[in-house]
């Protein structure tokens, strides 16, 4: 494998939050941390995908002009970014284990479309679908 | 620090960014959005919501409508008739079924609040749609919902808003429905 999407990234309030939602919460691991001056360049995995990172980006200067990065941080904060899927063996066993843990659930799993599925948020606002995988297919 | 947080919402513009909220605030209001999102059918005034989001509820309503452009009472009807408009496409449930099912007390203001929003009576929406066929499963449902979400920039009520004459957030609250 060395073709292919390599990162893609979502913005978050805060990196440190983020990356305690999305590693002891959700299991991934760290990925990429390195800071240089105020910006951090932060990815993580998850632990069956080592060939994609999931960026965890602070919408902030000097990447984006202070006036800008307040619209991203209103954007997402609204919930208003667009859709992420994680897919799961069994969702319902995810469900109990991520509320457990206090993932901020917003549907809980109902089994419809032939599979079940659930949503959650993580703390910036990012909005989650949950699926159940199909034996053997997506 | 939660109500640091609600103290600096409202009207606050001018620090950049659309609205100038809070992010923090915002994010609890989104998740008062969510819990009308999970059960649209259930009875959400203002109190509850503004507990859901852990703002006060004086100034609820109006942090929410500058958030979602929309108030929240507004946005409810929305849902439901978003659910009624699946359930009258996806199935056979008799349209009084799915006025209760979706939140409704009285026949009457459900079917005048689909016409409201969609343009035309629930069994003219079932018998358009069901003319239509459907691939539903190419679709993530979810997104499939959003994009069938009923557009209501337009209010509901903005009629009886203006013949009531009144400000932002009173009547639409007032329009709780009763049998």
């Amino acid at each position: 494998m060395s073709e292919g999407v390599a990162v893609a990234g979502i913005y978050v309030r805060d990196q440190d939050e983020a990356l305690e939602f999305y590693v002891k919460k959700l299991g991934f691991r760290v990925h990429t941390d390195a800071k240089n001056g105020d910006y951090r360049w932060l990815t993580v995995q998850h632990p069956d995908q080592p060939s994609f990172q999931l960026g965890l980006f602070k919408a902030a200067p000097p990447t984006m002009d202070e006036s800008t990065a307040q619209t991203v941080r209103e954007i997402v904060a609204k919930g208003a970014m667009p859709p992420l899927i994680l897919h799961v063996g069994d969702c319902r066993a995810a469900f109990a284990r991520m509320k457990g843990a206090g993932v901020e659930f917003t549907q809980d799993p109902v089994e419809r479309y032939g599979t079940v599925d659930a949503s959650f948020r993580d703390p910036a606002g990012n909005g989650w679908k949950l699926i159940e995988t199909h034996k053997g297919g997506n | 620090m939660m109500a640091m947080a609600a103290s600096k919402s409202g009207n606050g513009k001018g620090q950049g960014g659309i609205t100038g909220q809070d992010p923090l605030l915002l994010r609890r209001l989104l998740r008062a959005k969510d819990k009308m999102d999970a059960a649209p059918h259930e009875e959400w005034p203002i109190p509850r919501l503004a507990r859901a989001s852990g703002a006060s509820q004086a100034h609820f309503a109006r942090a929410f409508k500058d958030a979602f452009g929309v108030p929240p009472h507004r946005y409810l009807l929305t849902r439901r008739i978003e659910r009624a408009t699946s359930l009258l496409r996806e199935t056979e449930l008799s349209i009084t079924d799915i006025a209760f099912q979706t939140g409704w007390n009285s026949m009457g203001t459900f079917g005048r609040v689909f016409r409201d929003i969609t343009g035309q009576s629930p069994s003219q929406f079932r018998a358009r749609t069901k003319a239509v066929p459907q691939q539903p499963d190419l679709v993530p449902f979810c997104h499939l919902a959003a994009a069938h979400r009923p557009n209501l920039t337009i209010a509901v009520s903005e009629k009886r808003r203006l013949e009531e004459g009144d400000s932002v957030a009173g009547p639409e609250e007032k329009t709780e429905i009763v049998p």
